[in-house]
């Protein structure tokens, strides 16, 4: 049971086989047994979740389900749901109870039914490629525990993994629902940015973050997205647009799609084995009757540089409300207010959350604004056209998602600059504000590796059907780390 | 004085009347107790979201076109960072490099009498933005509490160019600002709730020179405070150049109980704010149809009824300034007008200005809860016009009509016998009574002495029990008195 898609448990709840109540208990047990080790969960709420479960229960019985009602999935720490401890990875928020539910939180308990496991661990306000920067102490991949899930939605990949969830939400600002998909074997989708509302998802850098879905398949992740997206007027960056049933063109065959292979992400700088997986994957693709195209990203080198300078900008900014006077962390003994402020963030954040502050409140600065921030808002401009031109002569942009397979735990944490490498085939989604998937094509050395697919705007759908329709002739995302059923 | 020329910039912020506070739902209202007016968008929950409130971008809207200004098609709203634990998010949201509201300017009279005079003043813009909690700092023992029903309450910021060369013309800019906000129903006005608070930007120089250093009176919530906070600082800023040392660029605030300004904090204790465009917000976009339907919606403007009204009834620019000073004035005369007739303009204008101005002061009444209405004044007015009575009966028959003792002034003439008697023979034969009656006054008179004339006219009035048409008595008493 604990091995199904989302697709079938919920033909199992529909038909009786198993309550929602029985089936959260199996995952419940599952993570009461597993998660001390993986440290997937910060926080698992039996009690909460067997009365979600009941309740969907009853509307199951009531027929007045969806079709996702009685699922129990997991929730990234970085949704506010009420009545939840909501830390966001951070001391800062440790003893934080959301009052409020996110609008994506209750889009999920309310008219879709779904139940909440817990919540997952990730770096520290999202701030990490490795789930390292956590303050609950980092997660470990189920294929390797002494290798990294990948971040920031590290837990909530390590949880899909290692089957203490079928799928978990997640959130992306620089490939942070894509890398840890990769690196655990996962499908991942980024939305376009502003299908998913982020009114309730703590914010890391408002302009980049977007919440999605993470689970087995590109077929599960199309019912979580029904789930997560649509308009919200309490987001003001919100798309109004017309709702979508995701999983509407997943059986489209693929002849005569155009996939467009970027040549700069075929360059140096990416593991062989991660390489040959994805030229596998072509292949595959092209028996599928898709054609191949070389496509330019001239930019996308600047990609990196573009986005630590924005991130951390509006980082700098949003982690300000983090002061110590109305909620979550205060500094125990301090003196002036200006103290307090210091000692209480001092304490309160982690290193990498620090380092991203200063580096966006440097670049935000007088007389430093228009060389760091102005500019890299230039490039974004720039990227983004670079997609925009890519896409004039393909349907998908396919590349590798990670430049390697998941790295040892430690072993990029002392250099800051490796690390944000990681994120280098993933960064310049996000900037363009582009749907992105990362899907499983292979193992090198025995470690996942994810194959990365972009689309155009609003393209999830055609996205989620050159996935699913790779899933249909390929088995590496039903592969299972040793031990894990 | 005459060596050394003032400039003043003012910047004022004016609480918009919108129910809701500019990015969250909760309400404006003033007075709740601490903190209940605060939702999780004003408390900056982690995870929480600006929606920016369409009645707020339409005062803006409002108050740009009342002014001649250009309405920005597009405008961004910043981020200003600063930490302050009143300032729940670390930041508050205002505009920056593209303002709602850009240039416009606003004509004030300075001044009374002969040494009134017109001065026009250029705004630079005006921006929209959202207000502050309150710290408090009493009653904690020694710690403060933190108020954050005010916070999120959208105010419109608006600037002036360095244009006011006196407190004078500062105080008239504040009060014709006040009475435009109003007037166009942006703002309560109400400056000890806060409603209405100015910053003076003041700097001396010798004329002609380049602009002198500046120092920024913060927070004035009082006309008067205006004006003794410019006038302490112009003279404190003389003094220090004078004695030879020069102007700092400062933040002061201004003591009422001293009637002094002291340093808040100098330009190296200046923030950097690091504005930069808040990424929760979209640009907001203004489309020429939402202009056209403000602009369809608007009164008629101060400043247009001002010139109509001297147009249109030959009041004097004084007159007609004092008379357009609120909506509920202006419409009370045009309405005053209205019963007594264009030609009666001037006189409508003295009384509303002077006998029911008084009499409304002396009570401590609005305009608006006068017992003598309109109609009944322009009744009372026409007959004045018609030599029913004279001035100083009307007066009498101003204060019935304030005392409800008559539906109208023809009402209250009758049942008081106030008519004036305009019959000649009926006044010669009181002229003829009074000569007869006082010769040694008809002997000073005829001595010379003026005042006798005058002891005279009094004891025919005083015959006439005030009814007598006074121009009449004169005119018959000069002639008899030569003849």
């Amino acid at each position: 049971m604990i091995s199904r898609s989302l697709k079938q448990l919920s033909q199992a709840l529909a038909a009786k086989e198993i309550s929602s109540v029985e089936l959260s208990s199996l995952f419940l047990d599952r993570i009461a047994r597993l998660n001390p080790e993986i440290n997937a969960f910060i926080t698992v709420d039996r009690e909460k979740t067997l009365a979600m479960a009941a309740a969907a229960d009853q509307r199951l019985a009531a027929g007045t389900g969806g079709a996702l009602t009685g699922i129990p999935i997991a929730q990234k720490d970085i949704f506010c749901a009420e009545g939840w401890t909501t830390t966001c990875g951070s001391k800062m928020l440790a003893n934080f109870v959301a009052p409020y539910d996110a609008t994506v939180i209750a889009k999920m308990h309310g008219e879709a039914g779904l139940v909440s496991l817990g919540k997952t661990n990730m770096d520290e306000f999202a701030m990490g490629s490795s789930n390292e920067s956590s303050h609950f102490g980092p997660v470990k991949n189920p294929w390797d525990r002494a290798r990294v899930p990948g971040g920031s939605s590290g837990g909530s990949a390590a949880a899909i993994a290692a089957r203490l969830a079928p799928a978990a939400t997640g959130t992306d600002t620089g490939g942070s629902i894509r890398q840890p998909a990769a690196l655990c074997n996962l499908t991942g989708l980024k939305p376009t940015y502003g299908v998913v509302s982020r009114y309730g998802m703590i914010a890391y850098a408002s302009s980049l973050d977007q919440g999605g879905p993470m689970a087995g398949s590109a077929e599960d992740c199309a019912l979580l997205l029904n789930a997560m997206a649509g308009f919200d007027v309490r987001d003001s960056t919100s798309l109004d647009r017309p709702a979508e049933d995701y999983t509407r063109d997943l059986e489209q065959p693929l002849a005569g799609l155009r996939i467009g292979l970027p040549r700069e992400f075929f360059a140096a700088g990416c593991d062989a084995g991660v390489m040959a997986a994805v030229q596998e994957a072509i292949r595959e693709y092209e028996r599928l009757g898709a054609t191949i195209v070389d496509v330019s990203l001239p930019n996308s080198h600047l990609s990196v540089p573009a986005y630590y300078v924005i991130a951390p900008a509006e980082a700098s900014s949003n982690l300000s409300r983090f002061d110590g006077v109305r909620y979550g962390y205060r500094a125990p003994d301090y003196g002036s207010l200006d103290d307090m402020y210091a000692k209480t963030r001092a304490q309160g954040f982690g290193g990498e959350v620090k380092r991203r502050i200063l580096i966006g409140t440097y670049v935000l600065s007088h007389g430093y604004y228009d060389a760091y921030y102005l500019q890299a808002q230039r490039i974004r401009r720039l990227i983004a056209d670079d997609f925009t031109a890519a896409f004039a002569s393909c349907d998908v942009i396919l590349g590798p998602t990670s430049p390697s397979t998941a790295f040892r735990l430690g072993e990029k944490s002392t250099d800051p600059v490796q690390m944000y490498l990681s994120d280098i085939y993933t960064v310049a989604v996000n900037l363009a504000g582009l749907p992105g998937m990362s899907i499983p094509c292979g193992f090198a050395d025995g470690l996942p590796v994810g194959l990365q697919l972009i689309g155009n705007y609003f393209a999830e759908a055609r996205l989620l059907n050159v996935a699913h329709r790779y899933q249909q002739v390929t088995d590496w995302h039903l592969r299972r780390p040793a031990g894990i059923a | 004085m005459n060596q050394w020329e003032v400039v003043i910039g003012i910047e004022t912020h004016a609480q918009l009347s919108s129910v809701s506070k500019i990015f969250s739902g909760a309400s404006t209202a003033f007075g709740a107790a601490p903190n209940t007016q605060a939702c999780a968008v004003d408390l900056a929950l982690p995870g929480v979201l600006p929606v920016l409130n369409r009645k707020a971008v339409e005062c803006a809207i409002r108050f740009g076109l009342a002014i001649g200004a250009q309405v920005a098609p597009k405008s961004v709203f910043a981020r200003k960072n600063y930490f302050y634990p009143d300032l729940p998010k670390g930041y508050q949201i205002s505009q920056f490099e593209l303002p709602v509201v850009q240039g416009g300017a606003i004509t004030v009279a300075v001044g009374s009498g002969d040494k009134a005079y017109e001065k026009t003043v250029n705004l630079t813009r005006a921006h929209l933005e959202e207000d502050a909690g309150k710290s408090l700092h009493e009653d904690f023992h020694g710690k403060s509490g933190i108020d954050l029903n005010r916070a999120g309450t959208p105010l419109l910021e608006i600037v002036t160019e360095p244009d006011m060369r006196s407190s004078d013309e500062a105080v008239a800019y504040a009060r014709a600002l006040h009475a435009l906000v109003r007037w166009i129903g942006i703002c309560d006005g109400n400056m000890q709730e806060g409603s209405f608070r100015c910053d003076a930007n003041v700097s001396v120089r010798r004329p002609g020179a380049p602009y002198g250093t500046r120092r920024e009176i913060k927070n004035l919530n009082s006309f008067r405070f205006l004006k003794e906070a410019i006038d302490f600082e112009v003279q404190w800023q003389i003094n220090e150049i004078e004695e030879g040392r020069a102007i700092q660029q400062a933040t002061v605030l201004f003591d009422p109980d001293s009637g002094e300004t002291r340093m808040m904090r100098s330009k190296e204790d200046a923030h950097d704010y690091r504005y930069f465009p808040d990424p929760d917000l979209l640009p907001l976009l203004i489309p020429a149809d939402w202009i056209d339907r403000v602009r369809g919606e608007l009164p008629e403007l101060p400043n247009q009824k001002r010139q109509r009204f001297i147009a249109q009834f030959g009041l004097s620019a004084y007159d007609a300034t004092t008379l357009t000073a609120s909506q509920e004035i202006a419409a009370y005369f045009e309405a005053v007008v209205g019963i007594a007739g264009a030609a009666n303009a001037k006189p409508c204008a003295n009384w509303v200005m002077v006998d029911l101005a008084a009499r409304l002061n002396k009570e401590g009444r609005e305009i608006g809860e006068s017992p003598v209405s309109a109609a009944q004044l322009g009744g009372l007015i026409q007959r004045i016009a018609d030599n029913t009575i004279s001035n100083n009966i009307a007066k009498k028959v101003f204060e019935a009509l304030w005392n409800g003792e008559g539906a109208s002034a023809d009402e209250v003439i009758e049942k008081q016998g106030l008519r004036q008697i305009t019959d000649s023979g009926a006044i010669a034969a009181l002229v003829d009574e009074v000569i007869a009656a006082n010769p040694g006054n008809v002997a000073e008179y005829r001595a010379g002495k003026e005042k006798a004339f005058n002891a005279l006219v009094g004891q025919v009035m005083k015959a006439a029990k005030g009814k007598a048409n006074p121009q009449q008595v004169n005119a018959l008493l000069k002639e008899k008195l030569a003849g």
